[in-house]
């Protein structure tokens, strides 16, 4: 439109904004009723499900009632502030806790039908089901090769076509083949920072685990890296369950089906990672991931 | 306050300064209507040109905070909402300018008292609850914008009606009856805006779409 005219612009009529709603209130916090299984997977098959779960440092209680399911073949993201508990809820799930004196355990952690803490419970055996990729990647001072055969090799596989099919099996699945298979007898401690984590990512995938347990697996690489890990756990999930724990809540909204929101030892909800970035239905996790939090 | 608060409480003040434009636009153009004011109409097309400066200043900083900020939940909502209640209310502005340029040539009056003012009336009503709604965060008055436009609706098809009849009867008020079909048309379109406005209200508070409620399981209550 031709306006040859203008005008000041002139002040609204109300500007009565309403002060943002932010900010916490810890004291008056009581943690919601929360349903047993978040309702988005009750129709899923389960792969892991925590029941009542609490944790105890000595006397110091870490986690508080942990009700939470992950359906099979999806991804859950744990996030929460540092010393909410994702990681030690993570590490309850392949018994990695049971390294830690005075750690006391109460509740019940499924793997399948398998309580995890039920007395007759193989502790090694469940390891291989729940394979665990760390914040820093740890590749053996061995070859790529060597890595990746290690976990067949402590089970007594000594075949070495059975070995060598694993291996290109697995640096296949964990998307780095290609750029390792000219030097598999290379050491893997000079691969890029990106690579030894995917190196780490087919090692766990080498001894064929139903679930994967990432803590935060890309928070020492760089991009380009990072997006390499996050689109493997898209192709990895076809295959697996994956439960990771990040600090980026844009990797989490990027590579979860559901997310879990943590605070305290507490869970304070749990649901679809949609859901739970666009219409949380608590106010702290709404605050916790608009940067609002404390 | 947070940079990003800031830039959040920026988008909401630019909002209601375009609200205020387009509500000052409805009322000269009313005006204008009633009195045959050229002066009026100049004055409502000269400002149109700050909602579109709005408009493009909103534009931008929307874009620049999804690219920049990463929002999500309320900040996320807030921002794609604004997206689509800045067009509207910069297409208030054009209605205006539609009607307000028909001003002279709608006289001497020719529909039956009041009810071209009753329309001005209920679709301005319209246009302060819906702002009202979005500065007050409430959900309920949001509700009644979009139960209004019904009424809106009524009026617009009352009126419709009787400038046919009139056109029919006395083809020497075909030429001012068309100018005001197209009055009443873009009346009952600023209606429609501040419909669209209520709705993306009510998803910035609940988070769920009150957009086309025969497609959704969602009925506006």
């Amino acid at each position: 439109m031709e306006i040859d005219d203008p005008r000041p612009i002139p002040e609204p009529a109300r500007l009565a904004v309403p002060p943002p709603q932010s900010g916490l209130r810890p004291a008056a916090f009581e943690q919601p009723d929360l349903p047993l299984t978040d309702p988005s997977v009750l129709t899923a098959p389960i792969m892991v499900k925590v029941e009542r779960l609490n944790l105890f440092y000595g006397e110091k209680q870490a986690l508080f009632d942990i009700n939470l399911s992950v359906a099979r073949n999806s991804v859950m993201s744990f996030i929460g502030p540092s010393g909410c508990g994702k990681s030690t809820l993570l590490r309850c799930l392949n018994r990695m806790n049971d390294l830690i004196d005075d750690v006391r355990i109460e509740g019940r952690a499924l793997l399948g039908d398998a309580d995890l803490y039920a007395p007759e419970t193989d502790v090694i055996a469940l390891r291989k089901r729940a394979g665990m990729v760390f914040q820093k990647s740890n590749p053996f001072p061995k070859s790529i090769f060597e890595n990746v055969a290690y976990g067949l090799r402590i089970q007594g596989e000594g075949n070495s076509k059975v070995l060598e099919e694993a291996v290109e099996r697995s640096l296949m699945g964990a998307g780095l083949w290609d750029e390792v298979k000219d030097r598999l007898k290379d050491s893997a401690q000079g691969l890029s920072g990106g690579q030894q984590q995917r190196l780490c990512i087919a090692r766990t995938l080498a001894v064929r685990p139903e679930v994967i347990l990432m803590d935060e697996p890309c928070s020492a690489l760089d991009p380009i890296a990072t997006a390499r890990v996050e689109e493997l756990i898209l192709e990895l999930k076809r295959d697996f369950t994956i439960v990771i724990v990040t600090h980026n809540m844009q990797q989490a909204a990027r590579v979860s089906d559901h997310t879990a929101f943590f605070w305290m030892g507490k869970l304070i909800e749990t649901g679809l990672t949609e859901k739970m970035f666009t219409n949380p239905g608590q106010r702290m996790t709404e605050d916790y991931i608009t940067g609002r939090f404390g | 306050m947070r940079q990003f608060d800031q830039e959040l409480r920026d988008l909401r003040d630019g909002i209601l300064s375009m609200a205020g434009l387009a509500e000052q636009m409805i009322d000269l153009t009313s005006q204008a209507l009633s009195e045959r004011s050229r002066a009026k109409s100049d004055e409502v097309l000269a400002l149109d040109r700050n909602l579109d400066e709005w408009e493009l200043k909103l534009d931008r900083l929307c874009v620049d905070m999804l690219a920049l900020r990463a929002p999500a939940a309320t900040d996320l909502r807030l921002i794609a909402s604004s997206l689509k209640i800045v067009p509207e209310l910069e297409r208030i502005g054009d209605h205006c300018c539609n009607i307000a340029r028909r001003a002279t040539y709608v006289h001497p009056p020719i529909l039956s008292s009041g009810s071209l003012e009753r329309l001005a009336q209920e679709t301005r009503s319209m246009v302060r609850m819906a702002v009202d709604s979005f500065i007050g965060s409430d959900a309920g008055l949001a509700r009644t914008v979009i139960q209004a436009d019904d009424s809106v609706d009524a009026l617009y098809g009352s009126i419709y009606r009787e400038l046919l009849r009139l056109m029919m009867s006395d083809p020497l008020c075909i030429e001012r009856a068309s100018h005001l079909i197209l009055v009443i048309k873009n009346w009952e379109r600023i209606a429609d805006q501040a419909t669209n406005i209520a709705e993306e209200v009510l998803f910035i508070l609940e988070g769920r779409s009150a957009k086309h409620t025969y497609l959704q399981d969602n009925p506006v209550e």
